[in-house]
């Protein structure tokens, strides 16, 4: 009895000071995705937005639906652009007409803005994803190296992971009739190539990188600055890190 | 054993069985080989076509740095306003996109107070309204003004 | 398509707020809405047969087989609305074959597989089992061989099969309280583990399910049985109404108290979501929520069930009463079905806005298949009481 009870004792101080080790870790964002594969030789992508460098032109959106081929009706993005207004008092406006492929206006006067931003949105590519869990027939999944990918010829077009991503980011193809999200551009990656979304961003807004190359790209943005991702009391294991990511965002 | 039973337990087990033998052949070949998903659907995710060429690709054939002189706009890769090239790369007659209209300029540089610190705005309705901007501007050198 | 598309056009002058592009196109209508309604049914239907058996209300022996019956018709189409809404419905087969341990959705196939199976067939094979043998030697043509059939070729009738009939029957009827049990609560689990959505998150998910399904489920069987004793112009048998409309009323006190829990907490809580969820049921959702569900669906039935409990008019003002109250608990359980799956998805997961759904007429989601699916169950329920009249079961005699 006692000895268990030391034994316990014991293994809730090393669980204190492992908890204190990750509180003062610096890259906060990275212990959303701390569970890491164990093999850190493969890559293991993950993607960086700098909301700080956004303009908004939407080239993004544009391109991403035409190296996929996505529909070109405004209901299905596997990327978009959102511009958020927080007025002074308070009131927070969000609006992505066209997922910001045609641009934005601002028709908030100047002196009521607070504080004004676009937030680029897409697959969080979550390593606790709830879209691969839910899916009942293993049509969704991770691959070995990171990337949430979908199996169009097994998907039963259920929609259940179209419920379960808490972030908007599926959704059912109107030809195909399954479901369809951002593939990081697998087909791409796997080639050397970046994503359509990055070769066209004209701010370098967006970036992405192996998680487990401590000198890569991805690694020094998340070092040098202070990055968050979308929802975390969720606990998805978001890879898609935000630098200034507002707590209005959601 | 009661007869029901005896009849019932074979007809469970010829269903199981049916069940099994069924699944057998309808499990596709390569499910369950890394997780719990149709290992060759990580090829189809491989396999879908490129649009977008790459900045690299452009590159072999066209030496934007000596065209664009390190103006506003040299760091944009091509087909951020070319648009998807990889047909042009595999087969140079295959023209690209030249976009000439205003509203193309202005997806970035229209007044917009979200962005107003981060570069150049213009107010499309009162900056010589009806001209087109590459008129004045050359979109490789946006800051040479033609007379 | 372009009709599809024409109607999302038409949805996105509808939206109010901010909700992601992708959010416009709503993924689960009315069919889904059918889905737990009728497995619900099912799962009530069959408890109120079992509390017959398993404890011993002799009073309910009236409904007993009928029960069965209609929880067998509707358990036989509960697939259909599933199936049909999928992108490719030709690919279910998939959910059996590769069921995904992780998701609450994957061991539905089996699920039903086992109560369909297991359960149902198997305990109205056992209790008409008897009559299905004599019926086989007394009817003629078609009929005598479906009775042939369905004997599976046991048509041994010694007092000792006749005994392990009962036995074994009794023995299905108690496993299959909790694969009934099973069968709803995991349907709300369906809805209940999905963290992205605050208004389906709730652990008293499941257990609001099975108890909405309980209600719905005896209201069934109570219209059910007053209908077919009105087309049979037989008496109703006023002991077993009472007794039923008794049990209803218990039960949706219980239901009633769980779902008020639900919404206590929610409101004490007021954790994030609050707001929205706040402007959703007084918005959107008032008039199905509050009015369609809580008053009409559960505070009049209550209301008027409760009376009886102590006053006990004429047995035609109770028939009465019963009937108008269990059709409006029917009424009412449709609407907390669609106030979930419908109501869950007009609000945006960005907590920015909401977007609208209206039903449409025609398409495989539209309102005259889903009418199919409810039509159907009692076509299938008159074809099982032509089969296996349960009236006619204390009139068969062996020769």
């Amino acid at each position: 009895m006692k000895h268990s009870r030391r034994k316990f004792l014991k293994k809730a101080a090393a669980g204190g000071s492992l908890l204190a080790v990750g509180i003062a870790n610096p890259f906060n964002a990275i212990i959303f995705a701390s569970e890491k594969p164990e093999d850190p030789s493969k890559p293991w992508w993950g993607y960086g937005i700098d909301i700080e460098k956004c303009i908004g032109c939407g080239r993004c959106a544009n391109a991403c639906k035409l190296e996929n081929n996505v529909s070109k009706e405004p209901f299905y993005f596997r990327t978009w652009v959102e511009q958020y207004t927080i007025k002074n008092d308070g009131e927070v406006k969000v609006e992505s007409p066209n997922g910001g492929i045609d641009g934005f206006t601002q028709t908030v006067p100047e002196e009521d803005i607070f504080k004004s931003f676009f937030v680029p949105k897409m697959c969080n590519h979550c390593y606790k994803s709830p879209c691969v869990q839910v899916c009942p027939v293993g049509a969704t999944y991770e691959s070995p190296d990171g990337v949430v990918l979908v199996d169009k010829d097994y998907c039963l077009g259920c929609r259940y992971c179209v419920q379960a991503c808490p972030y908007g980011c599926r959704y059912i193809d109107p030809i195909e009739k399954v479901v369809d999200k951002c593939t990081f551009c697998y087909h791409r990656i796997i080639k050397g190539k970046t994503t359509a979304c990055i070769e066209v961003c004209p701010t370098n807004a967006r970036l992405m990188g192996d998680l487990n190359d401590k000198s890569g790209e991805l690694y020094t943005f998340l070092k040098n600055h202070n990055c968050l991702v979308l929802k975390p009391h969720l606990n998805t294991g978001c890879k898609l890190y935000y630098n200034e990511l507002n707590a209005e965002v959601s | 054993m009661p007869p029901q039973l005896k009849t019932l337990i074979p007809l469970f087990i010829l269903f199981i069985l049916a069940f099994l033998i069924a699944r057998h052949f309808l499990v596709p070949d390569s499910f369950g080989k890394e997780g719990h998903y149709r290992f060759e659907s990580v090829e189809d995710n491989k396999e879908m076509p490129m649009f977008y060429a790459g900045n690299e690709a452009c590159a072999e054939c066209h030496d934007k740095a000596a065209e664009m002189e390190y103006d506003m706009h040299a760091d944009l890769t091509c087909e951020t306003c070319h648009g998807p090239g990889m047909a042009h790369y595999e087969n140079p007659d295959n023209k690209l996109i030249m976009p000439r209209d205003r509203s193309f300029c202005g997806l970035c540089h229209a007044s917009n107070n979200t962005r107003k610190y981060k570069l150049a705005q213009v107010d499309l309705e009162e900056h010589n309204p009806g001209m087109k901007c590459v008129e004045c501007h050359n979109p490789h050198l946006p800051w040479e003004i033609a007379e | 398509m372009q009709e599809h598309f024409q109607y999302l056009y038409e949805m996105l002058t509808q939206v109010q707020g901010y909700i992601y592009p992708n959010e416009i196109d709503l993924q689960w209508g009315l069919l889904i809405v059918l889905y737990p309604y009728i497995t619900g049914l099912v799962a009530g239907a069959f408890i109120l047969a079992s509390l017959e058996r398993v404890f011993n209300v002799k009073v309910l022996k009236p409904t007993y087989e009928l029960a069965l019956l209609t929880a067998l018709a509707f358990l036989l189409v509960a697939t259909m609305p599933l199936i049909s809404h999928l992108g490719h419905p030709e690919r279910f087969y998939e959910i059996m074959i590769t069921p995904h341990a992780d998701s609450a959705m994957a061991i539905f196939g089996f699920v039903y597989l086992w109560y369909l199976m297991v359960v149902l067939l198997l305990e109205i094979w056992f209790d008409y089992r008897r009559e299905i043998v004599i019926w086989s030697r007394q009817e003629k043509g078609l009929k005598k061989w479906l009775y042939k059939i369905l004997t599976l070729g046991v048509t041994d009738l010694s007092p000792r099969t006749l005994r392990w009939d009962e036995k074994i029957g009794y023995f299905v009827t108690v496993v299959g309280i909790p694969s009934a049990f099973l069968l709803h609560g995991y349907v709300g689990f369906i809805f209940g583990s999905v963290k992205a959505n605050p208004w389906w998150s709730t652990v008293l998910m499941p257990v609001i399910f099975l108890f909405s399904a309980m209600v719905s489920g005896i209201a069934l069987v109570l219209v059910i049985y007053m209908g077919v004793s009105y087309l049979r112009r037989k008496k109703i048998d006023m002991k077993a109404l009472d007794t039923i409309a008794k049990y209803l009323f218990y039960i949706l006190i219980l239901d009633f108290t769980l779902e008020g829990l639900d919404q206590v907490h929610r409101i004490y809580e007021a954790e994030e979501s609050f707001e929205i969820l706040s402007l959703l049921v007084h918005g959107p959702l008032f008039l199905t929520f509050f009015i369609f569900q809580i008053f009409l669906g559960t505070i009049i039935p209550l209301v008027s069930l409760g009376i009886l409990q102590l006053y006990k008019p004429g047995e035609m003002a109770r028939r009465t009463i019963y009937f108008i109250s269990s059709i409006l608990v029917l009424f009412g359980i449709f609407f907390m079905r669609w106030n979930v799956v419908i109501g869950g998805q007009l609000f945006s997961k960005s907590f920015y806005g909401f977007t609208d759904y209206k039903i449409r007429l025609a398409g495989s989601e539209g309102l005259l298949w889903s009418m199919v699916w409810i039509i159907l169950p009692f076509l299938i329920l008159a074809f099982l009481l032509w089969l296996l009249p349960p009236w006619k079961k204390a009139e068969a005699k062996s020769i």
